[in-house]
Formats: structure tokens, C-alpha cells, sequence
């Protein structure tokens, strides 16, 4: 049984998303997430368990190597692929109530920016360990913040940015979010951002990679 | 032989230009508003850059088109002006640049292949179009630039090749990783780069953007360890940006930057400007460098 989950996370460590799957290479005709996360929902291991003992190992391995520049985005993308796979066979399971998630993450890439590749890659890796992700896109104004805020109550905001001229916008953003809501936690990340202006701007977090967020996250709900 | 790449092979060091980007903003360019926009909106301040590129000695201008695809352009809802807002960029270049050279700028779209979010042929017909208007414009060559993907670049090599009659050149964005070597986002080496991008046709390969001028120094050491011959081309950064009361600063001078010109041409480049948050003062220096002043 617990095989089940060590495999389950060594496909999402190396991205491999089913058996026809090409890629990786080394993993060529053995069982991917897909299929693997259907047997062990078969086998009656609890989703709550793949969840926490299949994927979220599986993201944290390759969060890890992310940051030591032992993988790139490429990997990452297709660790999430796998991820996503294997989440669509639990999202039943989401939908009653019956697994926990850790808290919800609103993420979008701020106010005249519209790059996107760096926000969604920090989603996919909230959500495969273990978080809610609400994502609101590219170009997100102030009150978009705001208003996805007092949907999600408690939620955490994560702000994106690539360009050097849009971290103005991150801080204007930073600044409406605190004013109307002084206890939301704002964790920032982005090309041009670094702790340095994290502090300037009044945010919460700053992560210079996803596994850092992830950290930052989990260290909120410990 | 194209005409800029002779001029590298009787030895010449060419001096190209500085940042188009950061310098739009400083004129007005708004966040969230489309810089290729302005080559119908404000021909005159594009014009401007330009020129500024010309007086301060560049050999070779690029266009304001770096995000001149449709994937680009279509966020903005002018997926269809491509080929007038190409050719109005070429055009403006063009009348600034007088006999020298024009380089027609094509960033990365954006889009990533491997998540199957484009096939390679809808990336291909994109950088085909765009280049078309480029040439259309009297672009001399293209610069495809600030590539991180292979595939992406070598597709945006081949549509410019198989489908203009200018001159192809192809840079791609390295960082430092935390062991040393280089690697592009997408973890593609200059070793690894070389050898693809040359098969796929560009005549004159290199690095732009990233961190600074220092490390491009490492950037086209590697290449040249793989290949003697092809002309290589370095657009560095003013280093990386620092945030001041609500304004980002590029903090690297123009005489830093002139320091290490002539570290970057006994590494091996051919061809040397800049990219963010270089201007015409930082270039004027690199091109007091190279003429030895």
C-alpha cells in the first residue's frame, strides 16, 4: 500500500503523467500518476493520504531541486502535469469535503503585467502541496485583490510581477490590500523583486523561488 | 554572406544599441499600455530612441518590436496589426539608421511548447509574420533575443530564414545558477545553444539581458570554447535593478560598462551593445572603447 504512494511520488518528482508517456525517458512503460492514484483510490487508501503522502513529497522533492538549479522550468512543468493528473482523480474528494486542503492562496500577476509563465508555476506548486489556488490572471488590479479576498476569507495573496516598471504597481497593490484589510497576509515574488523591496513596499513574504512560498505558506497553518 | 556579418569577418567590432524597453517608459510609456502600439501612436518619440542610438555611434539599431508576434500583440487586441506595426518599427529604424544597420527585434512569445500551449507550427507562421513585416520595413536582419527555449528559437530562426532575405541572429538570456555554470529559465547552456541555433541558420549567435556585463564575459568564453568561428554578439543589462522611491535604477554607468568592453572582445565578441536600462551615454562609451579612444 504504501508502495503505492512511494511510486505516486516519484512520477510527480520526475513528471511522469501515465504509462503512454514518453517522458522521462527512464520511466518509459511503468504506470504514471494517472493510473497509479486511480489503484491506490481502488486499493482504499484515502485520498486525504495520496494527497499528503503521494503528491505533496512528490512537489516538495522537486520544489527543492528547483531551487538548487538541479532542474528547470521544464521539469517543474512536467512534474505539474503529473501533479494535475493525479489531482483529477481526487478532486471528488475535494468537492465533499472529505480531503482537508491547507488554506487558499489568490495569486495573480499585478496591474500592467501580463506575464504569466513565473505566476503559474508557483500555483501549480501551492496546489500540489496541498493548497487552494485561486488564480486571477494577468493584470490584476487593487480591487480585484480585494473583492477575491472577501470571498475567500483567511485567504493568503500572492503577488506577481516581471517587469521592473510594474513593481509600482506592486506596491500600490501591497498598499489598497493592507488598507482595506490590515490582517491579509501579501507574499511577493517576480524577476526584478527582492527582500529589500518586499520590506519597502509593506508585504509579508518574499521567496525568490516557489519551494520558498510553499514554506512560507505551510509556516502560516503550522 | 550578409553584409553585417562580413564586416565581423574582416574583423571589425560592431557597436549596436542600448535598451529600447526601459527607455520607452522613460518617454511615457504606461504599464499595461503596448510599447509596439506606439509605432502608429507616437512614431516621432519612437524615432527619437532611435536616433538618440545613431548620434551616440551605434553601427547597428534594432526596432521597437520585441513583442511584436501575435501572441503578444493579441493581449493588447491588435493580434491582427501585426505586419503594419512590424513594418512601421522597421520603417522608423530604417529612417534613423541612414547607412547603418537595421536589426528587427522578435522576443519569445510568451508560450511554451512542452505545455502544449502552442504546436510548433502556430509558432512558426507567428514569427514568420512578424518577420515578413520587419523586412517589408527594411530591416537588415533579424534579432531574435532574449530566447530561454531551444525549440522557440530555433523555429523562430528557421521562419525568419526560410521566409525573408535578411541576415538571421539569435541571443538568448543565461543566469548564473548557484553551482556556476550558466543556464537559461528554460536550463538551456551556451554549450547547449551553440550547436542547435547554428544548424537552425542563425549566422551570428550570443547572449543578451541577465545580470549585468560581468557575467557575459564567462557566457562568451563558453561559446568559444565550442566554436571559433561564428560571430558572437553580447547585449548586456545595466546589472540588476534596484528599486528607489517608486522608480527602478539600473546601477550599472556607462563607465562601468566601458571597463569591461575590452574583457568581452578578448573573450571573443564580434558585437557588443546593450539591453535594459542601457541609453545612449552607455553606449557612446562602449563605442569610444572600440575605436581605442
Amino acid at each position: 500500500m504504501s508502495d503505492l504512494l512511494t511510486k505516486i511520488s516519484d512520477c510527480i518528482e520526475f513528471g511522469k503523467i501515465n504509462k503512454a508517456a514518453p517522458y522521462p525517458p527512464q520511466m518509459k512503460d511503468m504506470d504514471g500518476t494517472d493510473e497509479l492514484t486511480r489503484q491506490a483510490l481502488d486499493s482504499g487508501i484515502s485520498a486525504q493520504k495520496i494527497l499528503s503522502e503521494g503528491l505533496m513529497p512528490g512537489m516538495e522533492k522537486v520544489g527543492v531541486k528547483f531551487r538548487e538549479n538541479k532542474v528547470f522550468v521544464p521539469q517543474v512543468l512536467m512534474s505539474a502535469k503529473a501533479m494535475s493528473t493525479a489531482l483529477l482523480h481526487l478532486k471528488p474528494y475535494f468537492l465533499t469535503g472529505e480531503v482537508k486542503q491547507k488554506g487558499t492562496l489568490i495569486i495573480g500577476t499585478v496591474e500592467g503585467d501580463l506575464h504569466d509563465i513565473g505566476k503559474n508555476l508557483v500555483s501549480m506548486m501551492v496546489e500540489g502541496n496541498g493548497w487552494k489556488v485561486v488564480d486571477l490572471g494577468t493584470d490584476v488590479s487593487a480591487d480585484k485583490f480585494v473583492e477575491a479576498l472577501r470571498e475567500n476569507e483567511n485567504a493568503i495573496v500572492g503577488l506577481s510581477a516581471l517587469l521592473t516598471t510594474t513593481m509600482v504597481s506592486m506596491e500600490r497593490i501591497t498598499k489598497a490590500i493592507k488598507e482595506a484589510m490590515p490582517f491579509a497576509k501579501i507574499a511577493v515574488g517576480g524577476a526584478p523583486v527582492n527582500d529589500d523591496f518586499r520590506q519597502r513596499i509593506g508585504a509579508d513574504a518574499y521567496s525568490p523561488d516557489p519551494q520558498g512560498l510553499v514554506e512560507y505558506l505551510n509556516s502560516l497553518v503550522a | 554572406m550578409g553584409k553585417i556579418v562580413e564586416l565581423i569577418k574582416r574583423g571589425e567590432i560592431l557597436v549596436s544599441d542600448g535598451a529600447w524597453g526601459t527607455f520607452l517608459q522613460q518617454m511615457g510609456l504606461q504599464p499595461g499600455e503596448c510599447p509596439e502600439e506606439w509605432n502608429s501612436k507616437y512614431p516621432e518619440k519612437v524615432l527619437e530612441i532611435a536616433q538618440s542610438y545613431i548620434d551616440a555611434g551605434s553601427d547597428l539599431i534594432e526596432t521597437n518590436s520585441f513583442g511584436g508576434t501575435r501572441f503578444k500583440l493579441e493581449k493588447y487586441g491588435l493580434g491582427d496589426k501585426v505586419f503594419e506595426l512590424n513594418k512601421a518599427a522597421a520603417e522608423i529604424s530604417r529612417k534613423a539608421a541612414g547607412d547603418k544597420f537595421v536589426l528587427g527585434s522578435v522576443g519569445p512569445t510568451g508560450k511554451i511548447l512542452m505545455m502544449g500551449d502552442v504546436t510548433e507550427e502556430e509558432l512558426y507562421d507567428a514569427f514568420k509574420e512578424q518577420a515578413k513585416g520587419l523586412e517589408a520595413g527594411g530591416a537588415d536582419a533579424i534579432m531574435i533575443e532574449t530566447m530561454t527555449d531551444l525549440d522557440e528559437a530555433r523555429l523562430a530562426i528557421r521562419a525568419a530564414k526560410e521566409n525573408t532575405k535578411m541576415e538571421v541572429f539569435c541571443t538568448m538570456t543565461f543566469e548564473k545558477t548557484v553551482d556556476g555554470t550558466f543556464r537559461s529559465m528554460m536550463g538551456v547552456s551556451p554549450t547547449d545553444m551553440v550547436t542547435t541555433i547554428i544548424d537552425a541558420g542563425a549566422e551570428l549567435i550570443g547572449a543578451n539581458c541577465g545580470n549585468g556585463i560581468a557575467n557575459m564575459i564567462g557566457i562568451v568564453e563558453e561559446i568559444r570554447r565550442i566554436n571559433k568561428d561564428i560571430p558572437v554578439l553580447v547585449h548586456a543589462n545595466a546589472g540588476m535593478p534596484v528599486y528607489k522611491d517608486g522608480e527602478t535604477v539600473f546601477p550599472e554607468s556607462p563607465e562601468e560598462m566601458a571597463m569591461l568592453i575590452p574583457k568581452i572582445i578578448s573573450a571573443g565578441a564580434n558585437m557588443i551593445g546593450g539591453c535594459c536600462g542601457t541609453t545612449p551615454e552607455h553606449i557612446q562609451k562602449v563605442r569610444e572603447i572600440v575605436d581605442g579612444k
